[in-house]
């Protein structure tokens, strides 16, 4: 059952084509992770994902809803950087999360005191309640990126963006946050898009590896074609496909 | 070592600062000294103690006539101008750089008209406002409105636009409204901006209510220096000019101040 749905998406800006006929079924729960060369689309794709862009043609839908035209509490989003507010404390960031929807942006009285004590709740789990007052600048790049990543999780959202998330960590750190991810995931069975760098990750934490290079190139004109989803790989198991295909078709099996 | 890596130890920093004051006293001593020395009635350039004695008594003696301390009245209403003017043009300079900031439709609109009207020399303005709203209080605080205004607002709305997209995208995705976004992540990230700014025109806005005070007033300071130098009273213009810088000072450093203990996620890095 296809959750997020792309039907024939291009992304053209003026002459330059970024992506052509990306054609995609993603059920509810799977973890998707975009990999591919340097300005390649992978980053154009997520933000049409994200709905920060419209597609030149084609259309995304999520559930069958109506394609989004800006960004929304449907879609959860965490970038490289700039991802939370520097402004307000780390307990304020994730009350954000839950009063950003109300009239002014804000809760008063004991409807504060309510999503406080849940924040507190929140940051418990993200490992984080020791620094619930503090700003997030006097965090490590670890640390922001954990908070980022509740604040989305605290919205609720029905999928899950990643834009390079752990891209700026050491690798030490980095390793820590795909433990911490995969401990949500499992948690919150959420439906999730990364866009990497690092091939090694997209294998290790997606259930799928998409891709994305060009598959036509004219010499004279190199940015007149874009970019598609070359290779959709089933990263399960390792990444050795059909793994189970005897348990979802018992017939196969030999008598 | 090369000169741009010699950095000067405390003592040794703290009296780089003070030369220039010292070497300007000095300067204006001797000067003072020479002519004296020619003319022990000459006017321009009162000895030091001369000054001191008249800003004793212009800061303590009340007005034969009147009985007020024209310090005090004249600072009083002076300092009430500029709050108005430079509260008034922070408020308006708000509103304005973050609807151009924001809105792509205000931006449009506006952002033209606000470089061009910059661009309009307030001074020039000044008969005009005399003119339109009379020789009272209102004149001189327009003139300092519409000179800071469209600074401030320039700014602002370039601050605005240099907040990172991925911050506005995430209040989006966290649902926040237009409105939202601009209570709760526009306005608190500007904020300290403006009081930079506010501190960058403070300079602009003094000159024209000087300039404004110097044409048509009946207090003020800058009235008063131009009404006293009709008898080249030296000795009272230069103590007002140093109360007026020392006002200035003063009002600089209560702003920074006050930017330091408002918004310490700024510093929070550091």
């Amino acid at each position: 059952m296809s959750f997020v749905t792309v039907t024939d998406v291009w992304q053209r800006y003026g002459d330059r084509s970024i992506i052509e006929r990306v054609n995609l079924d993603v059920a509810e729960g799977e973890f998707v992770s975009i990999v591919g060369a340097s300005g390649c689309g992978k980053s154009t794709f997520l933000r049409l994902l994200l709905a920060d862009e419209t597609p030149s043609r084609g259309e995304i839908r999520i559930d069958g809803g109506e394609p989004a035209r800006e960004p929304g509490r449907e879609r959860g989003v965490v970038f490289q950087r700039y991802s939370v507010f520097p402004h307000m404390t780390v307990r304020d960031n994730i009350v954000a999360a839950e009063s950003f929807p109300s009239g002014l942006g804000r809760f008063f009285g004991a409807r504060l005191r309510a999503a406080r004590d849940r924040a507190d709740k929140t940051l418990d789990r993200i490992g984080l309640a020791h620094v619930a007052k503090n700003y997030p600048a006097t965090l490590s790049g670890g640390m922001q990126q954990r908070l980022a990543i509740g604040q989305a999780l605290t919205a609720r959202p029905r999928i899950l963006l990643l834009d390079e998330p752990f891209g700026a960590l050491d690798p030490g750190t980095r390793i820590a946050m795909h433990d911490f991810l995969t401990e949500l995931r499992a948690e919150t069975r959420m439906t999730v898009f990364m866009v990497t760098h690092d091939l090694s990750e997209g294998f290790k934490l997606g259930d799928r590896v998409l891709v994305f290079d060009k598959t036509r190139w004219d010499p004279h004109m190199p940015e007149a074609f874009g970019a598609t989803v070359t290779y959709d790989f089933d990263a399960r198991d390792g990444g050795v496909p059909f793994q189970h295909i005897l348990d979802n078709y018992p017939r196969l099996a030999a008598h | 070592m090369r000169l741009i890596n010699r950095r000067p130890a405390r003592p040794a920093a703290v009296l780089l600062a003070a030369v220039p004051f010292v070497a300007v006293l000095i300067a204006y001593w001797i000067g003072s000294e020479v002519r004296l020395a020619a003319n022990p009635a000459d006017k321009l350039l009162p000895a030091p103690e001369t000054i001191a004695a008249t800003a004793r008594q212009i800061f303590t003696e009340g007005d034969r006539r009147s009985g007020d301390i024209l310090l005090w009245t004249d600072t009083l209403s002076s300092l009430r101008r500029l709050g108005l003017g430079v509260g008034i043009a922070a408020a308006s300079a708000t509103v304005l750089g973050t609807l151009i900031g924001m809105l792509p439709y205000a931006r449009r609109t506006l952002s033209d008209f606000v470089a061009v009207v910059s661009m309009v020399p307030p001074l020039a303005l000044l008969p005009i406002l005399f003119i339109v709203f009379g020789l009272g209080e209102t004149s001189k605080v327009v003139l300092i409105v519409v000179g800071i205004t469209p600074f401030i607002t320039r700014d602002l709305s370039q601050r605005v636009l240099d907040i990172p997209h991925e911050e506005i995208v995430k209040a989006q995705t966290l649902g926040a409204s237009t409105a939202v976004i601009a209570l709760r992540v526009v306005l608190p990230k500007i904020l300290p901006r403006l009081l930079q700014s506010v501190r960058l025109s403070l300079g602009a806005a003094w000159l024209f209510l000087i300039a404004a005070e110097a044409v048509a007033a009946d207090s003020g300071l800058g009235y008063r220096i131009f009404l006293v130098r009709r008898y080249l009273a030296m000795d009272i213009i230069l103590t007002y000019v140093i109360w007026i810088t020392l006002l200035a000072f003063l009002i600089d450093w209560a702003l920074k101040a006050t930017s330091r203990a408002a918004f310490p996620w700024l510093e929070a890095g550091l």
